[in-house]
């Protein structure tokens, strides 16, 4: 007994020493990346590298949100992001809605045609896409970057939130079927409330996609006004390639809210992220 | 009835308008000599976009780029994320915490990670040749990474692997905790060992699992491009291009949609292909089809 305890106990100790080499290989790069934003231009690529800088600033972030305008990018991207996501979960929870809950001809067949786009690859898509975007005149606008996100997120959505109204018990809906209720108060009062946690998920994972995205708003924005966090920190590296600090403050102030995020709510996180997939 | 349609109508006609009308759009330009300016009409050239790029070598090589990429980031990625998995499959402190770690370059943006990296891997004062030379003493040249086309990749393929392994790793503990714990027990009661149990028991519960990943991870794999455009730009001198980067090159730099489309059409054709290969691979001997 005594040795199967002390047996246990090297095996957790292994574990965890294990785990924590592979943490320190996560967390070094971030590590380092912080360590530069903090630091002089002419100390970015100091040898040896220094990871507590020896005289930290913050000229980095305050250069990089004021005189760099990353501070307009920051809102124009958490404004893309919102109107994202608000436009695509609301569309592809009424679709979900349909697909799950109501009968009609030609439900195989346009579900059939939601499943294409969820297996094209999106990138395939970006002469198309920017050709049609110059014909509706949404090239270097805002409401490019919405219409085309939010198009694109829509099969995923769909699919997951049609999975998840499934398994909404039907006794509740054919309730207030007999009390008089249309589909439209259905969905509202019943579906919509019940799914909150889905509709969660769904959302997090569209605002974070539209957060990220990177050629679509390359392709189509040009006015320095309009750019998106994640072209901006490109653009900006591209020009000043040796500003290590401030395209690092600017990462850091595009990268913490989502971690803080993620952190905060990584369980719905994670059950998101594999519901599909362990389900399957 | 109506109804329904009225449900779907909004989303439906926008999902139509933004992927199902470009991708017919998408093969009807790779079908023709593409006229960007308005106004003069494109020629149809048939199958001659596809047909030069079989003639392209730099089309091949950024297939073998982009092969390359897929074989050694899938395999490894798999390994790493399962052995993470069943390292936390057990009651042990600290479990959310390692999950959480693992999973935050996940969802980090490619942006930020891909310029991290190129940092992280400059010749002259980058963090991975001081860790080689002063850290570690491996070698005592720097080396310069995105200089050659080998070491290029090798560098934009740890990338991947990084920001990847926590993806599989999640996938992988959720399925290893659904399976039950009698199965378990019963094998340990036969004798078995921990490796004999993984093998027998655990292995076996989760295939499906490792297929789904497997397949994703090689369809994000061809479709590898962020990492490699921040990172080398397909350079030097299209020695790293990978498929969508020498597609994009083709497209918005020289503004030939018409071979760009091409490419395009055959990357997807090489992951459909992949991706029926691997399904049939996976399936169970007598499994039906």
């Amino acid at each position: 007994m005594v040795v199967g305890k002390s047996r246990a106990r090297a095996v957790l100790g292994l574990r965890l020493l294990l785990l924590s080499l592979g943490a320190v290989v996560m967390i070094v790069p971030f590590a380092y990346m912080l360590a530069t934003s903090f630091k002089p231009n002419s100390l970015a690529l100091e040898v040896p590298p220094q990871f507590i800088p020896r005289d930290p600033t913050i000229a980095n972030y305050r250069d990089a949100w004021s005189s760099n305008h990353f501070g307009r990018y920051f809102v124009n991207s958490l404004g893309v992001a919102v109107a994202t996501t608000a436009v695509s979960v609301l569309l592809s929870s009424m679709m979900a809605f349909a697909f799950s809950r109501l009968r009609f001809p030609g439900r195989r067949l346009l579900f059939g045609l939601l499943l294409v786009g969820l297996m094209v690859p999106t990138m395939m898509l970006i002469v198309p896409q920017f050709l049609l975007a110059k014909q509706l005149v949404l090239l270097d606008s805002y409401l490019g970057l919405v219409v085309f996100y939010a198009g694109g997120a829509l099969a995923l959505n769909t699919f997951l939130l049609r999975s998840f109204f499934q398994d909404i018990p039907r006794e509740l809906e054919e309730a207030m079927v007999v009390d008089g209720a249309g589909p439209w108060k259905r969905y509202r009062q019943l579906i919509l409330p019940l799914s909150r946690p889905a509709l969660a998920t769904v959302a997090i994972f569209t605002f974070l996609a539209s957060w990220d995205e990177f050629v679509w708003a390359l392709t189509i924005i040009n006015d320095p006004s309009k750019r998106t966090l994640p072209i901006a920190i490109a653009l900006f590296q591209g020009q000043y390639a040796t500003s290590w600090g401030i395209v690092f403050a600017a990462s850091a102030i595009a990268v913490l809210p989502v971690i803080a995020i993620f952190v905060a709510l990584q369980r719905q996180f994670i059950g998101g992220i594999t519901a599909g997939a362990v389900k399957g | 009835m109506v109804a329904a349609y009225l449900f779907l109508a909004p989303g439906f006609v926008l999902f139509a308008l933004v992927i199902l009308y470009p991708i017919a759009r998408a093969l009807q330009i790779s079908l023709h000599e593409w006229a960007i300016v308005p106004g003069i009409a494109s020629e149809f050239v048939g199958l001659r976009n596809y047909t030069r790029a079989l003639d392209d070598p730099i089309f091949w090589r950024a297939l073998v780029n982009t092969g390359f990429y897929m074989a050694v980031t899938v395999p490894v990625q798999i390994v790493l994320g399962l052995a993470a998995a069943v390292l936390l499959d057990a009651r042990m402190p600290g479990r959310i915490f390692f999950r959480t770690l693992y999973y935050i370059p996940v969802i980090t943006s490619w942006v930020v990670v891909s310029l991290l990296f190129r940092y992280l891997f400059i010749t002259d004062g980058g963090l991975v040749n001081w860790t080689l030379t002063d850290g570690i003493h491996l070698t005592d040249q720097n080396i310069s990474w995105l200089g050659g086309r080998w070491t290029a990749l090798a560098a934009v393929s740890i990338l991947g692997i990084w920001k990847g392994i926590g993806w599989s790793m999640v996938i992988f503990l959720a399925a290893l905790q659904a399976v039950p714990h009698e199965l378990h027990e019963a094998s340990a009661v036969d004798g078995a060992g921990a490796w004999g149990r993984f093998r027998t028991v655990s292995l076996p519960a989760i295939r499906p699992v490792v297929a789904f990943v497997t397949i994703l991870l090689v369809i994000g794999g061809f479709n590898v491009f962020t990492s490699v455009f921040l990172i080398t730009a397909g350079g030097p001198n299209d020695a790293t291009q990978v498929l969508l980067t020498y597609m994009y090159r083709q497209a918005f730099t020289f503004l030939d949609f018409g071979y760009a489309s091409s490419i395009s059409f055959i990357l997807t054709a090489i992951v459909f292909v992949l991706s029926l290969a691997q399904l049939r691979l996976f399936r169970r001997p007598g499994e039906p089809r």
